[in-house]
């Protein structure tokens, strides 16, 4: 991949692909801040680690708005007319009986199951897309070999860029992370 | 509440923990019971665990002799073919409906005090349909052979009938069981990674590890998290109002006395989440005070509950009072028969205790004073529960002991083994808590983080001590 950065590790002097910078913040002020600054500097392969989601912060670094209502409401569309035709196709063609002198397609019997169907289709496409679109499960992510990583997930705020975004250099975004006023810059070892 | 007292000017407050939390003490408070090594479980853990146990092995006992024995054990004959399995079962289902309501219904209209009763509530949630969704299954006769009420190809050529309510049951207690598991899995997931993060041993950090799926907690992942909560929370809120209206369908749909009644299914969701709540505040009021989180849940919380508790407690009763006007409007002998031999046949003692626990007893809910106080709380919500019981039994046995004709009324008896099979539930129910409690947090302490974000942005101190003189400790 020619747009790793390679850098001299400083113990062994061997070359080191490294996944990008991190810079490490306390406060949902101070990383807000941090990020607009990124976003402004041109930086787009970037991302922040926070213990909890902070509004407005995929703003703040350019995100563009997910695109899952439409996905779910496709799930939930299909998943109420397949209910509808599963007993449609059943209780009139496949195996008509005729039940309490009704017509065969009594449809306000099939109202619960259809609504069901709806719940259930559009309820796990929520849930299974977002899994999958976050790219989980997946146990090892290059970002946990932040130093302090495992306070992010307690009261720490991390903001990454990565090593593959174009305007990336890593003496000059190192200096430009440490104007941001973080409590500390680290490396990230791929 | 424009309310001037003193000389500073004061604002509404939103805050629902207790002052001084940092998201370091969350952590603290909520996860180290989780990750303590096993020697250092409390005493108390395993009392409670011990006797939960006691009384799984009677269920597991029961089932064993039910399934090798046949539905002959239980008390259930002809009039009465609705017993004790289906009260019991209308009983937990119902009880599970308040974990859905504080977890999706409160998201959706932003009410903050909800973050931390969600998680074990939803707990509760899915527990009670475990205990509920059995007993249709045990009562079918051949349990074995359950899965014949799906519709899948299968080499007879038949479909299930898709007209009957209790195939609509088995489409909404599955689907509401599989969203109930997905929507608490999904809420878990930030958390287990926490846990992952502070796990002292391979053990933990492995379990963790797997079960938080890898999450980072980056923005992108929050922001497709976030909108799938709220998406399922949004799809979750009519699921549950349509699970407890199934279930009074399975009662409306048919032509008994006291059954054929349009008011059931609203009724029937008021009584759920009636009964929901009642549970919340049996497990919260021990469980704030064995983990030491009365200062995130609060006296506000259980006020709020018992507020929720109160309100659809009345609207139960309102359903009490429309069926007896409904019995003599509707002009129909048997309609009118029903609500008297319910009020004053030989069951009358059942219809009143009903009435004692449902009506009477949370009539003291009213006042400030009963809502903060733990103990009383605790107290109404178990006699809450048992009216609640109470109900089911008067809507089914009543109804179907002294229906139409003279000649095919008869009397309903129930069994040791109805009876242990229903006692065994709560050890089921008790088990699958305790392991909860031990192995994963009892509180969503991402969305608590949150919570405390709030306070420190918006939370002016100068409400503090309206706040604090509201919801002060009431002394005992």
């Amino acid at each position: 991949m020619s747009s790793v950065t390679f850098t001299k590790d400083r113990h062994t002097g061997s070359g080191t692909a490294i996944y990008g910078l991190a810079a490490q913040f306390t406060s949902v002020d101070e990383i807000m801040q941090a990020s607009e600054r990124v976003r402004d500097a041109g930086y787009t392969k970037t991302d922040a680690y926070t213990p909890f989601p902070v509004e407005g912060l995929d703003e703040a670094l350019g995100m563009e708005p997910t695109r899952l209502g439409w996905v779910v409401l496709a799930a939930g569309i299909a998943g109420g007319l397949g209910g509808f035709f599963m007993q449609w196709w059943a209780n009139t063609t496949y195996f008509p009986l005729i039940i309490g002198g009704k017509p065969l397609n009594s449809w306000p019997n099939w109202i619960v199951i259809m609504y069901e169907l709806t719940i259930l289709s559009s309820a796990f496409t929520a849930g299974l897309v977002m899994i999958i679109r976050n790219g989980l499960p997946r146990p090892y992510h290059s970002i946990f070999n932040t130093p302090n990583f495992e306070n992010a997930s307690r009261d720490k705020f991390f903001l990454a860029i990565e090593s593959r975004d174009k305007n990336f250099d890593l003496t000059q975004t190192r200096a430009f992370l440490e104007s941001l006023g973080p409590e500390r810059v680290s490396e990230v070892e791929r | 509440m424009a309310v001037t007292t003193g000389k500073r000017p004061l604002v509404e407050t939103n805050r629902v923990i207790g002052h001084g939390q940092t998201y370091g003490t969350i952590d603290d408070t909520v996860l180290t019971p989780v990750l303590v090594g096993v020697q250092r479980t409390p005493r108390w853990w395993w009392i409670g665990f011990a006797i939960s146990m006691a009384f799984l092995t009677m269920y597991l006992v029961s089932v064993v002799h039910l399934i090798t024995t046949g539905i002959g054990i239980f008390g259930n004959n002809i009039p009465a073919a609705w017993g004790m399995p289906i009260i019991n079962f209308v009983w937990w289902i119902g009880i599970g409906h308040a974990g859905t309501l504080i977890s999706a219904a409160l998201l959706l209209f932003r009410q903050p005090w909800r973050t931390t009763i969600n998680r074990f509530a939803e707990a509760m949630t899915i527990f009670a349909v475990v205990c509920a969704g059995l007993y249709p299954i045990l009562h079918l006769g051949r349990p074995w052979v359950f899965y014949w009420l799906l519709p899948y190809p299968n080499t007879y050529g038949l479909f299930p009938q898709f007209r009957s309510p209790l195939d609509w049951d088995l489409f909404a207690i599955g689907t509401y069981a599989g969203v109930s598991i997905l929507f608490w899995f999904i809420g878990l997931i930030p958390d287990m990674a926490t846990l992952r993060d502070r796990a002292t041993t391979k053990f933990q950090k492995l379990l963790y590890g797997l079960l938080c799926l890898g999450w980072t907690g980056s923005t992108k992942a929050w922001q497709r998290y976030q909108r799938a909560y709220l998406l399922i929370a949004a799809i979750s809120f009519p699921l549950v109002l349509s699970v407890h209206s199934t279930i009074a369908m399975d009662f409306a749909v048919a032509q008994v006395p006291g059954w054929n009644n349009t008011v059931m299914p609203p009724y029937f969701v008021a009584g759920a989440v009636f009964a929901g709540f009642a549970m919340v505040l049996i497990l919260a009021v021990p469980l704030r005070r064995a983990f030491g989180m009365e200062q995130l849940i609060t006296l506000r919380h259980l006020d709020n509950s018992a507020k929720l508790m109160l309100a659809t407690g009345m609207i139960v009763v309102y359903g009490y009072v429309v069926e007896i006007f409904i019995a003599w409007y509707s002009g129909v002998e048997f309609e009118r028969y029903m609500i008297w031999n319910r009020m004053f046949g030989d069951h009358a003692i059942f219809f009143w205790a009903l009435i004692l626990c449902n009506f009477v007893a949370i009539q003291p809910l009213w006042f400030r004073r009963v809502r903060q106080s733990p103990l009383a709380l605790f107290v109404i919500s178990l006699i809450v529960s048992v009216g609640m019981w109470l109900e089911r039994f008067v809507i089914i046995v009543v109804s179907l002991t002294k229906d139409f004709l003279l000649s095919s009324w008869g009397d309903y008896i129930s069994t040791f083994w109805d009876w242990s099979l229903y006692l065994g539930s709560f050890g089921l129910f008790s088990t699958l808590f305790f392991l909860f409690i031990r192995l994963l947090p009892a509180i969503a302490t991402a969305e608590t983080k949150e919570t405390v974000y709030h306070d420190t942005l918006h939370g002016s101190d100068a409400f503090e001590h309206i706040r604090e003189d509201y919801y002060a400790e009431v002394k005992p």
